[in-house]
């Protein structure tokens, strides 16, 4: 095991993906030359030359249009969107084609390609920079939306991602990238579409993913303290979700939080809250709640910001209603 | 990158019949402030007082000053990231902008925008934004409502060189060339796009020839010369109100400092040397060439120039600094029009 910080940990797979397949390569804005707006490719250029690692202008439909349709013939891209903000201009090929191709074309072509980058709020950016999207994703048939919480997760499901046959849209947190964490060496593969119990306990699930694992976590940790054990589940992909360790921990706690960074309306928490109360009604000693962010675009100041983002005082004093302590 | 400024229209006759004579103390003034309101901005950031991202404008106050001095009070203008210096040239106070980079209830935007979000509508000054090239068809948009209620405003949009490459570019000129729209559109050409050089984005570095695919005029113009951003206003501006359609002006400019605060000056991506070189054309220094040459200017009017700036930012960084922050409440306030408004 090595310490790396969660931006090496995808550094690190990206480069293992490019020397075992030469068909995948990394596309992006600033991606090679200037090492990465997030430094996430730094090095790659220098080892893998240009062909490999590409430089776009600023034209995110054009160049992830190019990439869906290099995909489409066999190769493996990885696109880079600098945040996924900006990916709502490409929106149309990720989403009309990307997720289509297979479908439309009665399972003819396929399209394995990586849209990565980082989602979600950093610090007062504002509300055009500040936006978790992954709802949106997962709404759609065809794509696979995955998201790490840890540096370990983020190298084993970025290996799996770019192996995938099928389109795989990886958000990344933007605030996560100086996140230090173990990541086993080598041929470390995380499956796609298995949850992780990132701390166990009984009396309460936190199920959380990407930013709001490690506020769950914190949670968790001041509420031991007062009696409440809580099981904190990492979706780690929300598209196919693995509602089988969802009901799982439920079985065990019987009660429900769900923490996201995102909007609460048609969210992924929503998500959640159908599937407990449809397939685990009778284990439910509580309303599920949900933690998110506030319903309005980000504010730039930093008080209205904090105000309105999902943290762990938020998640423990959604913990202590379900378990009718406050 | 190659700043090629051979092909620029020559500098004016000079003296104290120039044509524009009478507004230099103003251009100077304004060009000044928006320089020390950067630098100001600048190191409030790096002390945390300004958060987020801060994209400084320092070298290209020509082009804002050149092209904002010939508008009209009820005219459009929108930008991007990069805006502070529009904002101040169009009017807007120091304060309520260096508020609102600040995040303060008092700035221009309720402290909900940020540097990358100064608003203004009674300026007409319609927003910096932050997705590139979002804001190209918004300001033809303007130019649309202005020729739909005839009323010979014009619309002034401003992006950088590698906003030109988006889509969202081609789209707004085709239709604004299509119907003849009174549209501006002004590349703030800086050689560089975060830290992609035009020649590594471009497949034709000359961008002003894109406009003749769009049906109007493209017209370079050498950006550190305030003369010639003005004289092509003009020009462009009166095209657009004699109902002749928009222009596309492609101009000449330098960034001073990096692409935001995050970003060395040089080092990465362009050289000392080329920065150096550049700022040996800086827009205000050549500017008070000009009017000490014709009398205009000398020490002590300079120097009383510099210290009413350095008064009206100062005054502006303390209104910031005392200024509230907005109400919690705020936070849900603005995402809807209040119940019941009639438009
Ligand atoms: C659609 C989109 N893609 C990427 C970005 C990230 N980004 C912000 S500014 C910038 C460079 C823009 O350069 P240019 O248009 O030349 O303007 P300048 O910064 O030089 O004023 C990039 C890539 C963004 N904000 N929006």
């Amino acid at each position: 095991m090595a310490v790396l910080t969660y931006r090496d940990a995808l550094n690190e797979a990206l480069r293992e993906e490019m020397q075992r397949d030469g068909d995948v390569y990394l596309m992006g804005e600033e991606v090679a030359e200037y090492n990465g707006a997030y430094k996430v490719s730094r090095g790659l250029l220098e080892e893998f030359g240009p062909m490999r690692v590409v430089d776009t202008p600023i034209a995110e439909l054009g160049f992830a249009g190019i990439g869906v349709g290099s995909a489409m013939t066999g190769l493996r891209p990885v696109i880079e969107m600098m945040t996924w903000n900006f990916a709502l201009l490409a929106i149309d090929q990720i989403v009309n084609v990307a997720a289509k191709i297979r479908y439309m074309s009665g399972g003819q072509i396929g399209c394995p390609i990586v849209f990565r980058g980082p989602g979600g709020a950093a610090l007062q950016l504002g509300a055009q920079h500040s936006q978790a999207f992954e709802s949106w994703y997962a709404h759609i048939p065809g794509l696979k939306v995955v998201m790490p919480a840890t540096p370990a997760d983020a190298k084993g499901l970025l290996k799996s991602a770019i192996r995938d046959n099928d389109p795989v849209v990886f958000i990344e947190g933007e605030m996560l990238y100086n996140l230090k964490g173990d990541v086993p060496e080598g041929e470390h593969l995380v499956p796609i579409g298995v949850a992780d119990v990132k701390r166990a306990g009984q009396d309460v699930t936190i199920v959380c993913h990407s930013k709001t694992v490690a506020p769950a976590l914190n949670a968790a940790k001041a509420l031991s303290e007062e009696g409440i054990d809580a099981e904190v589940l990492d979706l780690r992909t929300i598209r196919p979700l693995d509602e089988e360790a969802i009901l799982r921990s439920v079985a065990k706690t019987h009660r429900v939080v769900v923490a996201e960074e995102g909007w609460y309306f048609a969210g992924v928490g929503a998500q959640i809250v159908d599937l407990v109360q449809r397939e685990a009604f009778d284990d439910l000693d509580a309303p599920v709640l949900r933690v998110h962010q506030a319903d309005v675009p980000m504010p730039y100041n930093k008080y209205l910001e904090k105000a309105a983002k999902a943290d762990a005082t938020k998640i423990a004093a959604a913990v202590r209603r379900v378990c009718y302590k406050d | 990158m190659a700043v090629s400024t051979s092909n620029a229209p020559k500098a004016r006759r000079r003296g104290t019949d120039a044509p524009y004579a009478d507004q230099y103390q103003d251009w100077l003034r304004m060009m000044l402030l928006i320089r020390r309101f950067e630098e100001r901005a600048g190191e409030a950031y790096s002390i945390g007082q300004i958060g987020g991202f801060c994209h400084l404008y320092i070298g290209q106050e020509a082009v804002a000053v050149g092209l904002i001095s010939a508008l009209r009070s009820d005219d459009y203008v929108i930008s991007a990231y990069r805006e502070h210096g529009q904002a101040l040239a169009r009017g807007m106070t120091s304060r309520s902008i260096m508020a609102e980079l600040y995040g303060k209830a008092t700035g221009c935007s309720g402290g909900k925008g940020g540097s990358m979000h100064l608003f203004d509508l009674e300026k007409g000054f319609m927003g910096g934004h932050g997705i590139v090239g979002g804001q190209i068809p918004l300001g033809a948009g303007f130019a649309w409502a202005a020729k739909y209620r005839k009323t010979e405003q014009v619309s002034l949009t401003f992006f950088g060189e590698a906003a030109a490459n988006i889509g969202a570019f081609h789209e707004a000129l085709n239709i604004a060339g299509l119907w003849k729209l009174p549209a501006i559109f002004v590349i703030e050409n800086n050689g560089y796009g975060m830290g992609t050089a035009v020649k590594r984005s471009a497949a034709i570095t000359d961008l002003h020839l894109r406009a003749a695919s769009y049906g109007m005029p493209g017209v370079e113009v050498d950006g550190q010369d305030i003369v010639a951003v003005r004289e092509a206003a003009e020009t462009a501006y009166a095209r657009a109100r004699a109902g002749e359609g928009p222009t596309l002006l492609d101009i000449r400019t330098f960034r001073y400092v990096g692409h935001s605060m995050s970003d060395a000056a040089s080092g990465t991506y362009r050289s000392k040397e080329e920065l150096d070189a550049s700022r040996q054309r800086d827009p205000i220094a050549l500017l008070e060439a000009r009017m000490r040459d014709a009398g205009l200017l000398d020490d002590a009017g300079l120097a009383e120039l510099e210290a009413s700036v350095a008064a009206e930012v100062a005054d502006a960084a303390t209104f910031a600094e005392e200024s509230p922050e907005p109400d919690a409440s705020a936070l849900f306030t603005d995402v809807l029009a209040p119940h019941g408004e009639d438009t």
